[in-house]
């Protein structure tokens, strides 16, 4: 076999992976967009600030100590102990949740039956103040994630690649167990939203809000346990991507990786946000592979975009998004 | 008590359809004027223009450009960064290349050329809509601030990958450059800004401004009506890339003198410009003003009073600032979704029956 193709499956492999991080990312926009038609900004920054909240949480910092130290003038940095992954995860979530009800109690309610692009802008704005807040809260310095998740090459892969193609494939292991996290994380919202009570209800509310109230779904319920729900998908993007190359402010960038994935995908359809991720995962590696050198690299900024667009232009309401129907 | 269309007569229809048809705001309108063009240069410092007015005028004409499009024409567009960009490029490339022409006609053709790009990238509204095309102008936004970076003709294959202005003069004064006055490039600035305005308060109102209504409204009312939504669309597209293209070209020549694209043009900078028409109000062009006022001059109050007066280590307050500006972005849309310009129209209504309210 040429070694180019051999080259361009390693590509395609790691572009499958890629594209499952992606896609995590673009299934917190999906569930938000489903249930209340607001487009959520601020998704990335949510992932960013759930691993800020993490790492913070395990090392035991001190929030605001940055804030305390330079209005009273003391020396405080950490409380002094550490904690085990599992139960840092489950307090962030605890956090996720309360951030889940703050944000629908003090922005969404005041902004009921507004056009949605200001429903938009004000995302926008709490991506700037929640980037602000963490900061502010954990500190801006780089910071390290291990909840124990595996790294580094998978030796498994790269032997048997060997032994069949004489070249071994690099995998990373994270990337690995990424995808099953994904894959079991779709599941499970599937199944939530199939078989049990609230997920029913949330699917009522995204069909329709008012036949939704008429028939007794409480709404700020449903609203505060969509963005609950978001927030832990964010959190789980959040260990991944967090693990994959530190907790830093370039962690909130990741929206605008899953946006191009939301216009392939649909807003509203979770199977689009996967196929979609995984379209652009592949489509942005091996074009960088194949074209990238060509013309000057770093394509990967803009390459997802343009394959986005394109292809909306024959399809206006991405792969899975529900027909849009317009009438006078 | 001044404010009032009673005994005012119009007397010929060019009175009648005049810009500001009460007395008061048409005469508020010359004193603001005359004031920016006759006092303000004289009492102005380095500081001020650097800080404050030239990031305002600016400013004001990106917003201007970006109102027509998202405002009026209701097509949201994330690629202000990118057109403006462009037409900071565009002047660039036209400076070195025709050193003999006068700047001001390169910046109106820089403007020229960032309507074409904008022309292009406005193709895909024919079929997509809403945030499906906000999102796609965020192609524009990535693919041109990738092209200035990475194609070397661009920046002339100097070898920091930054473009920066040559000296250039209007009437024999430095307006580009390192050894420009504060006032000369405040006026130049102005004349772009006032320019801008006018040309754009004048298409709204007019025939082109409706049509860009009616297809903001609901565009396939709009069709059934006769008004074509390619040709709407487009010259939305076409002169919102105008305008933002001059203050892209300004912001480069005339403000930063040096730039580096993914700095200065980046995606923050279509969400800031973005913020000022929403903040200001949407489909009005004093909502771009006092939009681009209100941004300009928030973060220069935060930092005097966090740094410089309460002594705060500058990181925590650019962090805090931060925290700020997203906070009074969600304050103000649940105040006023419809932005400084309703609470300005909201004022002049009350203005008119002061002070007899009944």
């Amino acid at each position: 076999m040429p070694d180019q193709l051999i080259f361009a499956m390693e590509v395609f492999l790691n572009g499958l992976m890629a594209g499952v991080l992606y896609a995590l990312v673009a299934l917190g926009f999906v569930l938000i967009y489903k249930a209340s038609g607001i487009f959520n900004y601020s998704q990335g920054v949510m992932a960013l600030f759930a691993a800020l909240t993490l790492v913070g949480i395990m090392e035991g910092r001190v929030p605001f100590a940055h804030l305390i130290n330079a209005t009273f003038g003391t020396e405080i940095h950490h409380f002094g102990w550490h904690l085990p992954a599992l139960a840092a995860i489950l307090l962030t979530m605890g956090v996720m949740v309360v951030l889940a009800w703050a944000v629908n109690k003090l922005i969404f309610n005041h902004l009921v039956n507004q056009e949605p692009i200001i429903l938009f802008m004000a995302t926008i704005g709490l991506a700037y103040f929640m980037e602000g807040f963490g900061d502010v809260m954990w500190g801006a310095d780089i910071k390290k994630l291990d909840v124990g998740l595996p790294q580094g090459i998978n030796t498994a892969i790269d032997e048997i690649t060997y032994g069949w193609f004489g070249y071994g494939f690099f995998i990373d292991n994270l990337d690995i167990v990424a995808t099953i996290i994904a894959a079991l994380l779709v599941i499970a919202l599937v199944m939530f939203s199939q078989y049990t009570k609230q997920g029913r209800a949330m699917r009522a509310v995204a069909d329709d809000h008012q036949a939704a109230l008429s028939v007794g779904i409480s709404l700020n319920f449903i609203w505060i346990m969509v963005w609950s729900l978001a927030g832990f998908v964010a959190l789980v993007a959040g260990i991944m991507w967090g693990t994959k190359m530190g907790v830093q402010f370039s962690l909130s960038l990741i929206a605008l990786k899953a946006l191009p994935v939301l216009m392939l995908g649909g807003f509203t359809s979770i199977p689009g946000a996967i196929v979609g991720g995984l379209i652009i995962g592949v489509g942005e590696k091996l074009f960088e592979f194949a074209i990238g050198p060509m013309i000057g690299g770093a394509t990967e900024n803009w390459f997802a975009y343009v394959l986005a667009l394109i292809f909306l232009v024959f399809r206006p309401q991405g792969l899975f998004g529900e027909k849009i129907i317009e009438r006078v | 008590m001044f404010y009032r269309e009673a005994g005012d007569f119009k007397t010929s229809y060019v009175e009648d359809s005049q810009t500001f048809p009460i007395k008061f705001d048409r005469y508020r309108y010359y004193f603001v004027l005359v004031c920016a063009f006759a006092v303000v240069p004289f009492v102005i410092n380095d500081y001020w223009v650097n800080a404050i007015f030239m990031p305002f005028l600016i400013y004001s004409i990106a917003a201007i450009g970006l109102n027509i499009l998202v405002g009026y024409c209701g097509q949201v567009s994330l690629g202000t960064g990118g057109f403006m960009a462009v037409g900071a490029y565009g002047c660039y490339k036209l400076m070195t290349a025709f050193p003999d022409v006068s700047i001001f006609f390169h910046i109106i053709a820089a403007g020229g050329i960032t309507a074409l790009v904008g022309v292009l990238f406005g193709l895909p509204s024919l079929r997509i809509k809403g945030f499906y095309l906000a999102v796609a102008t965020l192609a524009a936004q990535f693919f041109l601030v990738w092209l200035f970076n990475r194609v070397p003709w661009f920046y002339n294959y100097s070898a920091s990958g930054q473009i920066s202005a040559p000296e250039r003069t209007i009437f024999g004064i430095e307006v580009t450059g390192a050894n420009t006055e504060a006032w000369a490039t405040y006026l130049f600035c102005l004349v772009f800004t006032v320019a801008s305005a006018i040309v754009a308060r004048n298409l709204t109102r007019g025939a082109q401004g409706r049509k860009w209504m009616a297809i903001r409204d609901m565009d396939i009312a709009a069709e059934i009506i006769g008004v074509d939504p390619l040709k709407a669309k487009l010259s939305a597209f076409a002169v919102s890339s105008f305008f933002v293209g001059i203050s892209g070209a300004l912001f480069f020549a005339v403000y930063l003198g040096a730039v580096e694209v993914g700095e200065a043009f980046g995606i923050n900078k279509s969400f800031l410009v973005l913020f000022m028409v929403i903040i200001g109000g949407l489909g009005s062009i004093f909502g771009s003003f006092a939009g681009a006022a209100f941004l300009v001059l928030l973060p220069v109050l935060l930092k005097n009073v966090l740094v410089a007066g309460l002594g705060w280590p500058t990181d925590l307050a650019a962090h805090l600032e931060f925290m700020i500006v997203g906070a009074l972005i969600i304050a103000f849309l649940i105040a006023e979704p419809h932005g400084l310009a309703q609470l300005w129209r909201v004022m002049k209504e009350k203005l008119r029956l002061w002070p007899f309210p009944h």
